[in-house]
C-alpha cells in the first residue's frame, strides 16, 4: 500500500509541477498579483508530494519489501541499517527521487527566505524551478520509476554494490546533489532575469548565498567522493580524472566562476550578462553530469547501468532546458546595460581573469570528457582520455590562477596600480621562494615541479593572512582595535581568508601526494619486514574473519619507525567477498599522519609460499592536508554564507536568534 | 550586430554538443563490433618480452581454444583482472597468450609479471602495436577468445571479472570446444 501512496504522490507532484511552471510565469507577465500568488504554496505542495513519494521508497527499503523491484536490485536483509537507506539513492531510480526531493527543497526555501524578493522576481524564479521539476518527474515517472512492483516477490533481494556499501559514499550523492540541484536556484534566477529583463545588484545579491550554499555542498560532495576513492579502491590516488569525477567537477569549476563574478555584479554592478551566462553554464553542466553519467554515452567505472531509452529522454530534456536557456539568453541577454566601468587592473579585473581562468579550466575538462565521444561519433574509433592530458592541461591554467589569486584582494576597485600591491607582497614573495627552494634542497626527490608547487601553496597561504593582517591592521594598531577591527569584518571577508587558506593547505597535500608517494607491492611471509619511507612493516599473517554481509581476510601489519623497538601502530587491511553478489573488495588500512598516510593493501595469497600473501604499502605524503584545506574551504563558503548582507531586510523573526554576534553598523 | 553574435555563440556550442550526444546514443560503447570477429587471426611472430625464452606466433594458437589477452605494465585496469587471470590458470581452465602492448621500456613487463605473478602460457612483445592494430585493439585490457582453427570467435572489452567469466565467456568456450 504505501508503495501505491508513494507512486500516486510522485504523478500528484506532478501536477502541482505542471501548475508552479505555469501559472505564476504568465501572471508575472500579465501582472496578475493572484496568479503569482500560485507560486509558494504550489512550491509546498510539491515539497510535501515529493517527500510522501520519497519516505514510501525508504520505508519500502527500511522493510525489505521484495515486491519492488528497486528493492529487490539494490537490498537485501543481511544489509545493515546504514545501507538499507543509503539504499535508496544508491542506485538510479532512487537517486533521481532524491534529485527532486532536494528541487523541491530549495524551491520551498526560497518561498519561506524570499519573502522580500520582489513578487514578480519571486514568481518567476518558482516557476522556472516548477518546470525543471516537470522535466525531473517526467523522467522518473516514464523511465525510472522506483515503485515498480515485481510479482511473485523473491526471498530476498540481490543486495546493493559493495563498492558502495561504505560510509564515504552513503552521503556522496545526497551533498553532490545538493550542490547540482543548488545551482538550478542561480540558473532560475538567471532565466527570470533575462524573462524580466533587468539584472540589478539586488538580483546577484540574491543569487550569491544559493550559489555559495550549492558550492560548499558540491565541494563536501566532491571531496567525499575523492576521499572514498582514496581508501576503497586501494591506489592510494584520490583523483582519477574519471568521466563520473569530472561531471561533478565541471559544476563545481564553472560554480566558482560563478561566485566571483557574482561579487563583481553586486558590488560594481558590472559583469552582469557574464554571470547570467555562468549561472546558465553551471547548471547546465551540473544537468550534463547526470545525462553522461546515465545515459551511456559515456561508460565509466560507475554502480548505475545505462539505458538508451533513457539517454534519448535526458538528451530531449538537456535541448530544452539548455539549449531554451541559452536561445533566451542570446535573445535578452545584448538588452542587459554595461553597469560600471573598470580598468583591467583592478579588483574587478583580477576577478574577471579568476573567470577567464576558471571557464577555460571548465571548458578543458569538458573537452577531455567528451573528446572520446566526438571521436567516436566520427567513426574514428575508441579512445581514452586519461591524466595525462587532464594533468598537462589542467595544472598550467591553475599556475597563473592561484599567482593571481594572491594578488587580486590588495587591488581596489576600479582601478588599481599593480606595483603598489606587488610591493606590499614582497615578504610574501620571500617566504615562497624560500620555502620552495628549502623544498627543493632538502627533500629527496624533490623535482622542480613539486618544489613550485609548494612555492605556489605558500605564496597563497601567507598573501592571504598578509591580507588578513593589514585589514585588521595587526601589530600596528593597539590590540582592542585589531581584535575591534577583526570583529567587524564582513563574514564574507572571513569567507574568502578562510577559503582562500583552504585551498592553498590542500595544495601542500596535492602536491605531496603527487610528487613524494612511494608504493612497494611483494609477496610477503609472516614476520618479514619491509621498509617503506623509513617506516617498518611487519606482516603478522592474515586469517579469516566475518561481517555482516560479507566474509574478509584480515592481514595484520605492525609497524615501527625505522630501527625503533616499539610499535608506532597496527594495520588491518582487508579483502572483503560479500556474500550475496560474490564480489570482492579492497578495504586499505590507513594510519593518518601529517607528514602523511601509512596505507596497506593485501592482495591475494601466494601460489609458491603458503602463508604468504601480496602486499601492496604506500606512504602517501601530506594526504591530511587535502581533506583539512577542503574542510577549511567549506567552512570558509559556510561562513560567508551568513553574511549580514544576505540576511538584512529577512524578517525579524528569523534573523533574531543569529544577528546577536554582528555588531550594527 | 557583432555583439549579438557573441551572444549567440553559447547556444551554437551547444547545439554541436547536442548532435554529438545525439550520435552518441545511437552507439553501445560497450559493444565494439571487432572487425575481426569469424575472421583468422592475423599471421604474426612476436618477439618475447625481456628475461624470456621465446614469444609467440599466430601457429601457437592452433589445436586448442585459446585466450588471447591484452595488457601492458602501465594499464592500471589490467590490473583488475589479473587475479581473476592468475586463477584461471592456477585451475587450468584455459590457456592464456599475452600480448604486451606499447610498453615504453625494456623489462618493464618482466618486472610487472614477476611481482603479480605469470598467468600467461606465452607473452610476446608489441611495443609498437603492429600485432595489436590488426587486432582491432582500442585499449586495454582486452581479451579475444581464439578458437581451434585460429579464428576469433569473441572480443572482450575491458577487465574480465569473475561474473564476466561465468556469465559471457565461460559458455563460448564451451561452445567451441564442442566444435
Amino acid at each position: 500500500m504505501t508503495v501505491e501512496i508513494g507512486h500516486y504522490a510522485l504523478v500528484l507532484a506532478l501536477f502541482v509541477a505542471v501548475l508552479q511552471g505555469t501559472v505564476p510565469l504568465l501572471g508575472a507577465a500579465r501582472g496578475q498579483q493572484r496568479w503569482m500568488d500560485v507560486a509558494a504554496p504550489a512550491s509546498w505542495a510539491q515539497l510535501f508530494c515529493v517527500s510522501v513519494a520519497f519516505a514510501a521508497l525508504t520505508a519500502a527499503y527500511l522493510g525489505s519489501d521484495f515486491s519492488v523491484l528497486n528493492v529487490i536490485k539494490n537490498s537485501h536483509t543481511t544489509k545493515p541499517l546504514l545501507y538499507k537507506i543509503s539504499g535508496v539513492w544508491g542506485n538510479h531510480e532512487g537517486s533521481m527521487l532524491l534529485w527532486v526531493l532536494i528541487l523541491a527543497i530549495f524551491g520551498s526555501a526560497v518561498s519561506l527566505f524570499g519573502r522580500n524578493l520582489p513578487d514578480g522576481l519571486k514568481a518567476r524564479v518558482l516557476s522556472v524551478q516548477g518546470l525543471i521539476a516537470v522535466g525531473f518527474l517526467l523522467f522518473i515517472l516514464f523511465t525510472s520509476n522506483p515503485f515498480e512492483r515485481v510479482f511473485p516477490p523473491p526471498a530476498d533481494g540481490e543486495s546493493l554494490n559493495p563498492l558502495l556499501q561504505d560510509p564515504g559514499l552513503a552521503f556522496h550523492p545526497p551533498f553532490l546533489y545538493l550542490g547540482y540541484v543548488g545551482f538550478s536556484m542561480a540558473f532560475s534566477f538567471a532565466i527570470a532575469a533575462l524573462l524580466e529583463g533587468r539584472v540589478d545588484p539586488a538580483w546577484a545579491r540574491w543569487v550569491r548565498p544559493w550559489t555559495l550554499a550549492a558550492w560548499s555542498f558540491l565541494t563536501v560532495g566532491i571531496v567525499l567522493g575523492s576521499w572514498w576513492a582514496y581508501y576503497e579502491l586501494g591506489w592510494g590516488g584520490w583523483w582519477y580524472w574519471d568521466p563520473v569525477e569530472n561531471a561533478s567537477f565541471m559544476p563545481w569549476l564553472a560554480g566558482t566562476a560563478l561566485l566571483h563574478s557574482a561579487i563583481v555584479a553586486e558590488k560594481r554592478d558590472t559583469l552582469k550578462a557574464w554571470t547570467i551566462f555562468l549561472a546558465i553554464v553551471a547548471f547546465s553542466l551540473s544537468l550534463l553530469g547526470t545525462f553522461l553519467v546515465r545515459s551511456g554515452v559515456l561508460t565509466s567505472v560507475h554502480a548505475f547501468a545505462t539505458d538508451p531509452q533513457r539517454g534519448v529522454f535526458i538528451l530531449v530534456l538537456l535541448i530544452i532546458a539548455i539549449g531554451g536557456s541559452f536561445a533566451l539568453f542570446a535573445w535578452r541577454g545584448p538588452s542587459i546595460k554595461v553597469g560600471g566601468m573598470f580598468k583591467p587592473v583592478s579588483r574587478e579585473g583580477s576577478l574577471l581573469l579568476n573567470n577567464l581562468l576558471m571557464t577555460t579550466a571548465t571548458a578543458v575538462v569538458l573537452l577531455g570528457t567528451l573528446y572520446p565521444l566526438f571521436i567516436d561519433a566520427l567513426d574514428l574509433g575508441k579512445v581514452s582520455v586519461g591524466p595525462p592530458f587532464f594533468n598537462a592541461a589542467f595544472v598550467p591554467i591553475m599556475i597563473p590562477m592561484v599567482i593571481v589569486m594572491a594578488i587580486g584582494p590588495f587591488l581596489s576597485w576600479k582601478r588599481a596600480d599593480l606595483f603598489p600591491a606587488l610591493l606590499k607582497l614582497k615578504f610574501v614573495l620571500v617566504a615562497a621562494l624560500a620555502a620552495g627552494g628549502m623544498t627543493y634542497a632538502m627533500k629527496e626527490g624533490a623535482t622542480v615541479l613539486a618544489s613550485f608547487g609548494i612555492f605556489l601553496a605558500v605564496w597563497l597561504a601567507t598573501s592571504t593572512l598578509w591580507e588578513f593582517a593589514n585589514r585588521i591592521r595587526l601589530f600596528r594598531a593597539p590590540a582592542g582595535e585589531t581584535l575591534k577591527r577583526m570583529a567587524l569584518m564582513p563574514r564574507s571577508t572571513w569567507g574568502m581568508t578562510l577559503t582562500h587558506f583552504g585551498l592553498a593547505v590542500a595544495i601542500v597535500g596535492m602536491v605531496g601526494a603527487e610528487s613524494w608517494k612511494v608504493e612497494s607491492i611483494q609477496v610477503m611471509k609472516p614476520g618479514e619486514t619491509v621498509t617503506v619511507s623509513g617506516w617498518d612493516y611487519t606482516f603478522e599473517g592474515a586469517r579469516e574473519a566475518k561481517g555482516p554481509n560479507y566474509a574478509a581476510l584480515r592481514g595484520s601489519f605492525t609497524v615501527r619507525r625505522a630501527g625503533e623497538e616499539e610499535i608506532f601502530v597496527t594495520l588491518r587491511p582487508e579483502k572483503r567477498v560479500y556474500t550475496v553478489s560474490q564480489r570482492p573488495t579492497t578495504e586499505a588500512a590507513i594510519h593518518t599522519t601529517w607528514m602523511g598516510d601509512l596505507y596497506a593493501v593485501i592482495g591475494d595469497p601466494s601460489e609458491d609460499i603458503r602463508g604468504a600473501f601480496v602486499t601492496r604499502l604506500y606512504f602517501n605524503p601530506l594526504v591530511a592536508w587535502m581533506w583539512v584545506g577542503a574542510t577549511i574551504m567549506v567552512i570558509g563558503g559556510l561562513v560567508s554564507l551568513t553574511d549580514r548582507r544576505h540576511r538584512v531586510g529577512a524578517p525579524k523573526r528569523r534573523s533574531a536568534g543569529n544577528a546577536a554576534a554582528v555588531p550594527a553598523e | 550586430m557583432s555583439k549579438r553574435l557573441v551572444y549567440l555563440l553559447p547556444l551554437g556550442v551547444f547545439l554541436i554538443l547536442a548532435v554529438y550526444f545525439a550520435v552518441g546514443l545511437t552507439k553501445d560503447p560497450r559493444k565494439l563490433p571487432s572487425t575481426l570477429i569469424n575472421r583468422e587471426v592475423p599471421a604474426f611472430d612476436l618477439p618475447p618480452i625481456q628475461g624470456f625464452d621465446r614469444g609467440f606466433s599466430s601457429k601457437d594458437l592452433l589445436g586448442q581454444v585459446t585466450l588471447v589477452n591484452i595488457f601492458g605494465s602501465w594499464c592500471v585496469a589490467c590490473l583488475a583482472e589479473h587475479p581473476f587471470l592468475m586463477k584461471l590458470k592456477a585451475e587450468k581452465i584455459i590457456p592464456i597468450y599475452g600480448i604486451d602492448w606499447r610498453e615504453k621500456t625494456d623489462g618493464a613487463a618482466t618486472q610487472w609479471l614477476e611481482r603479480h605473478g605469470n598467468p600467461y602460457t606465452l607473452v610476446g612483445d608489441d611495443r609498437d602495436s603492429r600485432v595489436s592494430i590488426d587486432f582491432g585493439v582500442t585499449g586495454a585490457p582486452e581479451s579475444f577468445i581464439v578458437d581451434k582453427k585460429g579464428v576469433v570467435r569473441y572480443k572482450h572489452i575491458g577487465p574480465i571479472y569473475p561474473e564476466t567469466w561465468t556469465d559471457t565467456l565461460l559458455p563460448i568456450v564451451e561452445e567451441l570446444r564442442k566444435e
